[in-house]
């Protein structure tokens, strides 16, 4: 598998109150073939209610072009502060996403959905690509996204 | 200043302007295919019906978008499995795939990064910026060159290659400085740099709770025609708090997806209308023609590129080293040299050499560095003077003018000027005549008077040399080769004999075509290309200094002719004139394209005396398309010197030559060729007044009472052969 090898470690900009242990988890996402650009990928967690929490990595540099990933745009007003430090290169297509995030455990098990809203140029914008329930025995399991993403996985 | 504001960026972003050039104009097809195939909405649609034809047929239908070209794409999913497609408005049906055209996308991407990601962008935004000063630095040297702005469009002369640059530059700059600009306004834009992002309204927060409005009964869309709309995104099935979202050419808005009230809305902010608007200029997006005029435009500059790198190659070629130049305080003669494209430069060197044989001490600068107060030990100050222009100073000799009239009174040391033009410009030598005019003003002594070379004549140049020789009272033999053309042996294949009853021996020599190399025929240089009236170098034997002779016969005639009278002593036409067939020479071709008929269908009056006739019958002989043709012809006597007398009835008879007068000096009344234009002055008036173009070829003499006689004849109709010079209607070729 053709893999960008963006293998990162580093501390969430996900923060919660009254959290005190966190793992490291891997998010692992390839994409199809799908013929265009690098896509823009969001990767971000709501709560049960569907409420925004917050963003785990940003790929893509251009912050005028997160309008198209745009429940994400729409739950965050476009502000760039919630990815600060956690933004990287676009994903080009048939090309493997890998990162390396400390999570904390109060979100797993808790009814917390993790997202992924999708965006390539001049191609259809695929807000809620993905959605995963984070759970502890979800973890590993691959999951199929709606346009581009041949598959998603979370390991811990 | 502007040159090297023009040169330097140029070779450096020459690859660089290339790619984006090329590229762009190949991208520039893109908008205009696009509105060709895509199916338009019919007038007065409206996004409701659109959205609802388009539902019909695709019920999971996300996203309608319109681009520019008025190609609509519906996004859904079906079943799980995302689909796309470009939509016919009429039958809301899929009609083609809405996948990006694969080489559009990869021409777009080297286009604007190189497939270098950011750092290829910031290579392509200075690309853009080099565009741009090139455009700009350019066009000012365009206008100059011109003699001002109002002269834009002014005739060109001088080499092919300059003219080409500049013929090709004055039309396509427009869309250049378009195209860079708006291309630097993107990359800004790209980069953050611009406060163009949208407005953000907040996602409304109270919906109606309910769904599924039909779309044919929302009044937003309703009011909504599809020639305003951009994209139309539905609420995700199931989810009660999502809305439609509407963006069109004016805004952005939310309509609730159960009773479709429009919930919030957002206008274009100014800097994104500006934006958008910069993009459409930049890609054609929305405007196609447009798109298709600037990527004609920008097809413009590869070959300005190359026609650039020429004229630059050549300016370098002409602009020797020069060895032993010693510094301004300690030269006995300091040599000031005003050149514009470099040429000057190579007789300053010649000049330098010989001086500095005869045990001078000379030093050569430019005349912009004129500082008299340093010339500590000079006892003469020598300008080489060439003029740019309509008259201006070249651009190595800015300056010099203010620096002279503003000091309080001229160096004590004296003075010699030459200057270098070309007689057939209106403007001959006119700025080596300003300064000294100048110079005299401020009381400059005089070392020469001051003199000029014709299109860099060795022989002028030679001529001028031994005067200055006398003057400092020393040998001073200056051979200049200007720039020795590689040669090519052409043999002769006939010779006719005339003039001998006359005491005027002359030849019409008919030299085979020459054999040419491919690389010639692709540079079109050597004798690959060449027209009547342009001229042949000949370096006779045991010569140093080449002749030119002008041709009477083009390319497409097959053979190379000139006509040549034996000059008393004269050592390369006492050899060719003794040339025998099957003899052969060593030649160059030297384009002369400031002596050309043209294309045009205007009237031809050519006047010429003994072998001036020869590029004139060539451009007779060339006149296949029947443009009306006057020759006037003077003569010693026609049973002897009538040159090409055996060809004018036949050129007549197949429409060639309209008219021919000649006129006899020899005889009981001597009747030279102004003369003969005087007893048809009524003719001659009429036909300039409606737009004849002259032709003079023939000695300076001659020429000069030719202009005399055509003074005369045009004073009435108010016009002067200066007016027709300027307009370049009267071309001289003289020697």
């Amino acid at each position: 598998m053709k893999s960008l090898l963006a293998t990162l470690a580093l501390t969430t900009a996900l923060t919660l109150p009254g959290l005190a242990a966190a793992r490291p988890v891997t998010l692992t996402t390839t994409l199809n073939n799908y013929g265009g650009d690098g896509a823009y990928l969001a990767l971000y967690v709501t709560d049960s209610s569907g409420a925004y929490v917050g963003s785990l990595w940003m790929a893509g540099g251009k912050s005028k072009y997160y309008e198209h990933l745009s429940d994400w745009y729409r739950a965050t007003g476009g502000d760039t502060a919630q990815v600060n430090g956690i933004t990287g290169a676009s994903v080009g297509a048939g090309r493997t996403l890998e990162i390396t995030l400390d999570l904390a455990d109060a979100l797993f098990d808790a009814g917390y959905t993790l997202h992924i809203d999708a965006a390539v140029e001049d191609m259809r914008d695929s807000p809620n690509e993905v959605a995963v329930p984070l759970t502890t025995d979800g973890a590993g399991t691959p999951v199929q996204g709606r346009r581009y993403i041949a598959s998603f996985a979370y390991d811990m | 200043m502007i040159r090297a504001l023009h040169r330097w960026p140029g070779l450096l972003a020459l690859a660089l302007v290339t790619i984006l050039s090329l590229s762009g104009a190949a991208l520039s097809v893109f908008p205009a295919a696009e509105r060709l195939a895509a199916p338009q909405a019919e007038a007065g649609l409206t996004v409701a019906a659109l959205a609802d034809r388009i539902q019909a047929v695709y019920p999971g239908v996300e996203q309608i978008r319109r681009s520019p070209s008025g190609r609509i794409t519906a996004y859904w999913f079906d079943q799980g499995a995302p689909g796309a497609a470009v939509i016919d408005p009429v039958t809301g049906e899929g009609v083609a795939s809405a996948d990006p055209n694969q080489a559009e996308r990869w021409l777009t991407n080297l286009h604007r990064s190189l497939f270098l990601g950011d750092g290829g962008r910031i290579a392509m935004a200075a690309g853009a910026a080099a565009m741009l000063i090139l455009s700009l630095s350019g066009a000012a040297l365009v206008a100059r060159r011109a003699g001002g702005w109002r002269h834009w469009f002014a005739r060109l002369r001088g080499p092919l290659a300059g003219r080409l640059h500049v013929e090709i530059a004055r039309i396509a700059v427009v869309g250049l400085v378009l195209s860079s600009t708006t291309a630097l306004w993107m990359t800004a834009s790209t980069f953050d740099l611009l406060p163009d992002g949208g407005a953000i309204s907040a996602a409304p927060t109270e919906v109606s709770g309910e769904t599924g409005s039909a779309l044919d009964q929302i009044p937003t869309l309703q009011q909504t025609p599809v020639a305003e709309l951009r994209e139309l995104s539905f609420p995700y099935s199931g989810d009660a708090t999502d809305v439609f979202t509407l963006k069109t050419d004016r805004g952005t808005g939310y309509l609730d997806q159960g009773n479709g009230a429009l919930l919030a809305w957002a206008d274009l902010t100014g800097w994104e209308r500006v934006s958008e608007t910069i993009y459409m200029l930049h890609t054609g997006q929305g405007a196609a023609t447009l798109g298709l005029v600037l990527g004609l435009m920008a097809l413009g500059v590869p070959a300005m590129g190359a026609t650039g790198v020429l004229v630059w190659l050549v300016g370098r070629r002409g602009r020797p080293r020069i060895r032993g130049n010693q510094s301004a305080g300690h030269a006995e003669t300091v040599l000031l040299v005003g050149s514009e494209g470099g040429s000057t430069w190579g007789f300053a060197a010649t000049l330098h050499a010989a001086l500095t044989q005869a045990g001078q001490s000379v030093h050569v600068g430019p005349m912009s560095g004129f500082a008299p107060e340093r010339y500590a030990a000079a006892q003469r100050i020598i300008l080489l003077a060439a003029t740019y222009g309509d008259g201006a100073a070249p651009a190595s000799a800015k300056g010099f003018l203010d620096r002279l009239n503003a000091s309080d009174r001229a160096p004590d040391i004296s003075l010699a000027v030459l200057g270098f033009g070309d007689r057939s410009f209106p403007a001959y030598c006119a700025f080596a005549r300003d300064v000294a005019a100048a110079a005299h003003a401020k009381g400059w002594p005089e070392l020469l008077p001051l003199d000029t070379i014709d299109r860099q004549s060795p022989q002028d140049f030679a001529r001028w040399g031994r005067a200055l020789g006398d003057a400092l009272g020393i040998e001073l033999e200056l051979s200049h080769r200007p720039v020795q053309p590689q040669t090519t042996t052409l043999t002769l294949v006939s010779r006719r004999d005339y003039g001998a009853e006359v005491q005027a021996p002359t030849a019409i020599l008919h030299f085979a075509l020459p054999r040419v190399a491919l690389r010639q025929r692709l540079l079109g240089s050597g004798f690959a290309r060449f027209q009547a009236g342009d001229l042949i170098g000949i370096v006779p034997e045991g010569g140093t200094v080449p002749r030119l002779y002008s041709l009477a016969s083009g390319r497409r005639d097959g053979f190379i002719e000139i006509v040549v009278k034996k000059h008393p002593g004269g050592l390369c036409s006492g050899q060719l004139t003794a040339l025998e067939p099957g003899d052969t020479v060593s030649a160059f071709l030297r384009p002369n394209p400031g002596f050309r008929p043209g294309r045009s269908r205007a009237p031809l009056i050519l006047i010429g005396a003994g072998t001036g006739i020869g590029p004139l019958a060539g451009f007779v002989r060339g006149n296949t398309r029947g443009r009306p043709v006057h020759l006037f012809f003077g003569m010693r006597h026609p049973e002897s010197d009538f040159f090409y007398g055996e060809e004018f009835p036949g050129w007549q008879d197949e429409g060639r030559l309209t008219r021919l007068v000649t006129a006899v000096s020899r005889g009981a009344r001597p009747h030279y060729v102004q003369d003969a234009l005087r007893g048809e002055a009524t003719q001659v008036a009429e036909l300039i007044r409606n737009g004849a173009r002259v032709m003079v070829c023939g000695g300076r003499d001659m020429a000069a009472c030719v202009a005399e006689a055509l003074a005369e004849i045009l004073a009435p109709a108010g016009l002067t052969p200066a007016v027709l010079k300027v307009e370049g209607r009267y071309v001289e070729d003289v020697y």
